[in-house]
């Protein structure tokens, strides 16, 4: 939107970006904080509450919505839905930046972000599932990296190189795959190790088989949300092919998306059912997990089948933000609302703003990135001088 | 050993010799693990603790701990109920008015030495340790800070340096690591004024533990904490009331927790060896699926092909047979009968290689 | 260089150990054989 000034040499004074640059500078007087005074300066984290929002918020959340990537390859180039092609790209792009963007929030979230590499490369602890985590993000962001190239490369001019990676292309989207389910699943399996202290209603052994397909629900919701609010402000950028296969894509994955819930609904029902928890949904936990359930699960699981029985896009993409912000409830719930349930109201954990501000300045750098990247390289179009369809 | 010798081994372990070739995994065929035989452990009496502080000062001392703000003689911080800190590795709580106890409880907090660490199962870079002497303790100088530790404790004892910006560490209680390898005694079980700490074999306190309760059965409510939770403790308590009366989880169960994320860490290269095999299917599946489709386009551009070609051929012959046909009516006077139908035949026959001739090139220009 | 295993953690981890080595050995090795399983299906177009 603002890009148009920019390039145009017009007054770079418009609301995106002086909101952004405020909460760009607020970022980066909290990040001289954190990396001077400690953690204990500017979180609220305790030694009852360990993990706070840049846990709860920027990885279990931001992971989640960054599933847009592997889930949008997957169709376009195993399950042959080629008509949905032209939303592989921004998808890939949203999910690198999500993903390089909770790598930066894992720097201020660990004691000493410089040992990042440690597990792989002094000791290895290989019983713990965030070795896994750790492992397949990294190889991930990589992948990520490696599959968005092409776009950047097309941009830089660089044909060689860019034909090369585009044969991998099968390759790169398989490992997305095996990668995305390994991670996205560990990710619920981190708190398997704590039946103690998740509340019994989302404590379950099925944890990662939840996460994983939630997680398909939050990458196709994502895709849907993404591409509608792209075509509000970058509607500029987009090519023919892009246009005419959008709506496509919103009744194809609005449907998916319907379909994964319904699915996603039995199986957590079917959880509730196996770990005995039925006279828990009586009470206030109970309430608040029924509120899920209903609210964001069952309720957008038939909104989308509304929407994609009467072709109402409008309403597809209305589900797709709710779902998108069910995806958010879910994750908090696990890492952070029914966790420590039994502890006094005393000793339990809410953010200190500038965690707040510091996981708000993370999505707002993606955001600029964003911008920065689509109002320059062939995402939402296809670059002239290449067959965008190999 | 030195962070250099530890370093090697730890590029060993990426290298896959490390561990794997090191171990023999002699006790595999039943997966049931009873620990380390000869580790030791103390016993904490509950009915025998007058909530002194004494242990909280030794602890302090022997630890070089920072100094409390108020003194381990005061025993008002006992009126409310307090857990270890990064700078408090044991804390005891005083609980007031239980039914049917003699006067006020008081119960030791630190860390409890699992037999099966939760702490240890979770850290991603191995930086916790169940010692054979039976001691739990922390390498400072390999953890991340991820604190992982923290949330996957059962009885919430790790704690963190959140104020130290550039070395924050885990803190908690070592049994005294350091001492008890050279022969002394833990600090709060050397300075225990009441004997309510006893140090030794787990095995050895678990038969004292079982001896008192037998020989003062109204003393001790009928249970050893520690003996089974959480795949069992070395740390041990008895107690004269009920556990969870002096803030003790009674609902942790017996199973030892690497046992929660076994299933899921088993599913890790199921994934890993059968999806390329699904999603290589499938892409073959769909690939082989377009190869026919365009093959069956092209038989049916083909057969469509094929089709108006004969159907222009014929149209054409018709045409021309009426022509001709129209023509030698015209000199059918002139004619002859007989030479009229000879005509009429060679005629027809031309007129049929040339409306084919015609329709391959309008064929050919089509596609 | 050879001890008894004494605990479930001990044992699970020398079994992760060898379980991530031959998950990066099963990575590449399946991928060079999708590769010779469909070469030749690519020549024939």
């Amino acid at each position: 939107m603002s890009d148009e000034a920019a390039t145009t040499g017009k007054s770079l004074l418009t609301p995106f970006n002086v909101i952004a640059g405020i909460i760009v500078i607020m970022g980066l007087f909290i990040t001289v904080m954190r990396f001077t005074r400690g953690l204990g300066a500017v979180t609220n984290l305790s030694d009852y509450n360990p993990w706070g929002i840049w846990i709860g918020f920027d990885l279990l959340v931001g992971v989640a919505l960054a599933a847009g990537g592997f889930v949008t390859s997957a169709a376009v180039y195993i399950f042959g839905m080629k008509k949905y092609h032209s939303a592989v790209r921004p998808a890939i792009l949203t999910g690198f930046l999500g993903y390089a963007m909770v790598v930066v929030a894992l720097n201020y979230d660990v004691g000493r972000p410089w040992r990042l590499p440690f597990p792989f490369i002094v000791q290895q602890g290989t019983t713990s599932l965030l070795f896994e985590v750790a492992a397949c993000v990294a190889l991930y962001l990589t992948v990520l990296f490696v599959e968005f190239s092409p776009a950047a490369l097309e941009w830089l001019g660089l044909k060689r190189a860019r034909n090369i990676i585009i044969r991998l292309t099968l390759l790169l989207t398989i490992f997305g795959v095996v990668l995305s389910t390994l991670h996205q699943s560990s990710l619920g399996a981190l708190f398997l190790i704590a039946p103690s202290k998740l509340h019994p209603l989302w404590y379950s052994p099925y944890l990662p088989v939840y996460f994983f397909v939630s997680s398909i629900i939050a990458g196709l919701s994502m895709v849907i949300f993404e591409s509608t609010l792209s075509h509000r402000y970058f509607k500029d950028k987009m090519d023919a092919a892009h246009l005419a296969e959008k709506d496509e894509v919103a009744l194809g994955f609005g449907k998916a998306a319907a379909l994964v819930l319904a699915g996603y609904f039995i199986v957590k029902l079917i959880g509730v059912s196996q770990g005995n928890g039925w006279h828990l949904l009586a009470t206030s936990y109970g309430a608040w997990f029924l509120l899920e359930m209903l609210g964001f699960v069952a309720l957008p699981c038939f909104l989308y089948a509304v929407g994609v029985r009467e072709k109402n896009l409008k309403l597809i993409k209305w589900t797709a933000a709710w779902t998108v912000l069910g995806i958010i409830v879910n994750r908090l719930n696990v890492g952070l609302i029914a966790f420590n349930w039994q502890l006094p109201s005393a000793e339990r954990y809410f953010p200190h703003w500038m965690e707040i501000g510091i996981s708000v300045f993370l999505v707002t750098v993606g955001l600029i990135a964003f911008r920065f990247i689509v109002t320059r390289m062939p995402i939402m179009y296809a670059h002239k001088d290449y067959d965008e369809t190999t | 050993m030195s962070i250099s010798r530890r370093k090697f081994l730890g590029w060993l372990g990426a290298a896959g010799m490390g561990t794997a070739l090191g171990k023999k995994a002699t006790a595999a065929t039943n997966k049931h693990f009873k620990g380390y035989a000869n580790s030791n452990g103390v016993l904490y009496d509950n009915t025998r603790c007058i909530g002194c502080r004494k242990c909280e000062l030794a602890c302090n001392k022997v630890n070089e701990l920072p100094s409390p703000q108020q003194s381990f003689s005061d025993m008002e911080v006992m009126n409310v109920p307090r857990r270890t800190t990064a700078k408090a590795y044991t804390v005891v709580n005083r609980y007031d008015g239980i039914p049917g106890a003699k006067g006020p409880q008081y119960r030791k907090i630190q860390c409890n030495h699992c037999l099966e660490p939760a702490c240890a199962s979770v850290c991603f870079v191995r930086a916790f340790t169940k010692t054979p002497k039976g001691a739990v303790v922390y390498d400072p100088s390999v953890c991340v800070g991820c604190r992982y530790c923290m949330v996957a404790c059962p009885f919430n004892i790790p704690a963190y340096e959140y104020d130290n910006a550039f070395s924050p560490r885990v803190m908690k209680c070592t049994m005294c690591y350091p001492r008890i390898v050279k022969g002394l005694l833990p600090g709060c079980v050397e300075i225990c004024p009441t004997g309510a700490l006893t140090y030794g074999s787990r095995r050895d306190l678990l038969k004292i533990a079982r001896e008192r309760i037998r020989r003062f059965p109204g003393r001790y409510v009928d249970h050893i904490y520690g003996e089974t939770e959480m795949g069992g403790t070395s740390w041990l308590y008895l107690s004269a009331v009920a556990f969870n009366k002096i803030g003790m989880r009674e609902d942790l169960g017996v199973t030892p927790a690497p046992q929660f994320t076994a299933g899921a860490l088993s599913a890790v290269p199921i994934v890993v060896g059968l999806w390329p095999v699904l999603l290589g299917g499938i892409y073959a599946i769909n690939k082989r699926r377009e190869k026919i489709a365009q093959q069956e386009k092209t038989q049916a551009v083909d057969s469509a092909l094929e089709k108006a070609r004969a159907e222009a051929a014929g149209q054409l012959s018709a045409a021309k047979q009426k022509a001709e046909a129209e023509k030698t009516v015209a000199i059918e006077k002139a004619v002859s009968k007989a030479l009229e139908e000879e005509a009429e035949k060679s005629a027809a026959g031309t007129a049929d290689t040339r409306a084919e001739d015609a329709a391959k090139k309008s064929s050919e220009e089509e596609s | 260089m050879e001890s008894t295993i004494h605990t479930l953690q001990e044992y699970m981890l020398h079994t992760e150990n060898i379980t991530y080595l031959l998950i990066v050995a099963a990575l590449i090795a399946i991928t060079f054989f999708y590769r010779f399983l469909t070469e030749k299906d690519d020549d024939e177009k």
